[in-house]
């Protein structure tokens, strides 16, 4: 922990030196970075905590996003036939963040325009979510809100703006929460300095999930050796249940 | 202790899975039915998705049967020949479900008919085995002496063709008829995840005719083969079986599985069955009342499927 804390305390150091210090010719107005770019789930993992921190030249408010990598999502309208409720009618939506969420040292309402909150998706209400559908704007924005409360219920958005801390007048962190659940892949860590409501300045840094250790190699196995870990699955059921059988006849 | 199952892609108790695994477990070895249709759905109600729930399901079902298996081989009440019509039925049914379980997933009804699946065979097996122990305990308390019963029934089942002889289970009849059973039984082991039990054992006393004994072995015979094709299909297929998961469940049922079964010998066998009974229609109703409730959602988020 405290050797943690103290490499913390070094990275601000460089962070700020490299700030304040090595930009001779136009002063960096935004320095970010995270205590991690991995995250690794490793056999125990139960979620994470990252750091971000950064130091700001001038005055102004940090508003952070964090999306997860695209999927394809399809949400479907549940309908009642003869009495059962079943899916209906579906609407699917492309490049679907699988994890969001966003950090703000005020609320958003009070230092961002609509236009800049919509470019940057600052909010779920902002996210960009594509559809083919040919269903009215109404009807899709429906199902677009429903995305939206199941991603939530799953602890994979959050709707809410995070907090995100000034120190002073220059230094700024936020603790990203990740969850037991989040999916893998590679992360989008969005950071903008906002001035007089307009973005001054800007800088994304990547993030990775990924498993790591004894569980990457079994998700590696099942997908590549598919046979095989068919196999050895059975071999471990039969092992097991024999051995544990012949323990007890023993008893 | 927190436990990353690396296919469902979560972290999970360790000790909930333990729980879990040692309550079917106990309830196996009270019943003598593997349980696996009260497993699947808890799994998902922890939060395990549905795909993993099913496939890694069936690989319990191996471990839960195995020992069972051995034990019943031993005392010679496994009907071999029998036991390979079902399970010659078993693999044609399972690989169909398989492929059946792949389109209803893409057709976005796959909980649906999972649903109606659990509602209609566990309401109607419950049903009649409320009914038929609730007449047992009845007729006990009327009168001592019980009416003897005929060796089995003659029906329309015995006037088909390919008559072969079972001669473990002392009987002579058409092999379509196990062929029949162990194929739609193969199909819903696949579709929900289950060995079957609950269906084939019923449809083996009263359809076939086998003495109880004899069924109780074929049958867990016949699933563990049934069981490991769907592992294995279900691996090469979707790569849903998790073995993290797997493993985690075996472990809690079989502290729990003897557990059952010292209870279940000092507990008479009406009342016993009874409550099975009770349990196996219990469920059926709250899903059913599930399908017809009002959701507290209107929408449904459904994994992707490739179109």
């Amino acid at each position: 922990m405290r050797a943690r804390g103290l490499r913390l305390a070094l990275a601000i150091g460089a962070a700020l030196a490299w700030a304040g210090g090595s930009a001779p010719a136009r002063a960096q107005a935004l320095v970010a970075d995270l205590s991690n770019h991995l995250v690794a789930i490793t056999t125990g993992f139960t979620g994470a905590e990252i750091l971000l921190f950064g130091a700001v030249e001038g005055p102004g408010d940090v508003v952070v996003t964090v999306r997860g990598p695209a999927r394809d999502e399809a949400v479907r309208r549940k309908v009642r036939v003869a009495g059962l409720w079943m899916n209906g009618a579906e609407v699917r939506f492309t490049s679907v963040p699988v994890f969001y969420a966003f950090f703000s040292s005020k609320p958003p309402a009070d230092i961002l325009t609509d236009e800049i909150a919509e470019i940057h998706q600052i909010g779920t209400d902002n996210l960009t979510l594509r559809t083919e559908s040919t269903k009215s704007p109404e009807e899709i924005d429906e199902f677009r809100s429903a995305l939206i409360r199941a991603k939530e219920r799953q602890d994979l958005y959050q709707s809410e703006p995070g907090r995100l801390a000034f120190l002073g007048q220059r230094l700024f962190r936020a603790n990203l929460v990740f969850p037991g659940n989040v999916p893998t892949g590679s992360y989008r860590v969005e950071v903008l300095l906002i001035r007089d409501g307009a973005v001054v300045s800007a800088q994304t840094t990547p993030l990775y999930i990924s498993q790591a250790g004894v569980s990457a190699e079994v998700y590696e196995f099942a997908h590549r050796q598919a046979v095989l870990y068919g196999v050895l699955a059975i071999i471990l059921a039969v092992g097991s249940g024999w051995l544990a059988g012949a323990v007890f006849r023993k008893v | 202790m927190q436990l990353y199952l690396p296919i469902a892609e979560m972290s999970v108790d360790v000790f909930l899975l333990f729980l879990l695994g040692g309550g079917i477990g106990f309830l196996s070895g009270l019943f003598g039915v593997g349980g696996g249709f009260l497993l699947t759905p808890l799994l998902i109600f922890v939060g395990v998705p549905p795909a993993v729930a099913v496939a890694t399901q069936a690989n319990q079902v191996i471990a839960a049967s195995v020992s069972g298996a051995i034990s019943h081989w031993r005392r010679g009440n496994v009907d071999v020949r029998m036991g390979l019509v079902l399970l010659a039925g078993g693999f044609v049914g399972s690989s169909l479900g398989v492929v059946l379980y792949t389109v209803l997933r893409a057709l976005g009804q796959l909980d649906l008919v999972i649903a109606l699946s659990y509602v209609f065979f566990l309401g109607t097996v419950g049903g009649l085995m409320l009914m038929e122990s609730m007449r047992v305990i009845l007729r006990k308390w009327r009168s001592s002496a019980p009416p003897r019963r005929k060796l089995h029934v003659h029906t329309w089942i015995h006037g088909l063709p390919l008559k072969i002889r079972f001669r473990t289970s002392k009987l002579y009849i058409s092999a379509i008829v196990p062929f029949v059973i162990g194929a739609l039984v193969g199909v819903l082991a696949a579709i929900l995840g289950t060995g079957g039990g609950f269906l084939m054992l019923p449809a083996m006393i009263y359809l076939l005719g086998m003495p109880t004994v004899m069924a109780v072995g074929t049958s867990l015979f016949q699933i563990v083969f049934v069981a490991a094709n769907v592992t294995m299909l279900q691996s090469i297929h979707n790569q849903t079986v998790d073995v993290f998961l797997a493993l985690a469940l075996i472990v809690g049922g079989v502290i729990g599985a003897p557990l059952g079964s010292r209870l279940a010998g000092r507990l008479p066998g009406e009342q016993l069955r009874a409550l099975l009974a009770m349990i196996v229609f219990g469920v059926s109703l709250k899903l059913l009342l599930d399908l017809v409730q009002t959701p507290g959602d209107l929408f449904i988020l459904l994994p992707p499927v490739a179109q």
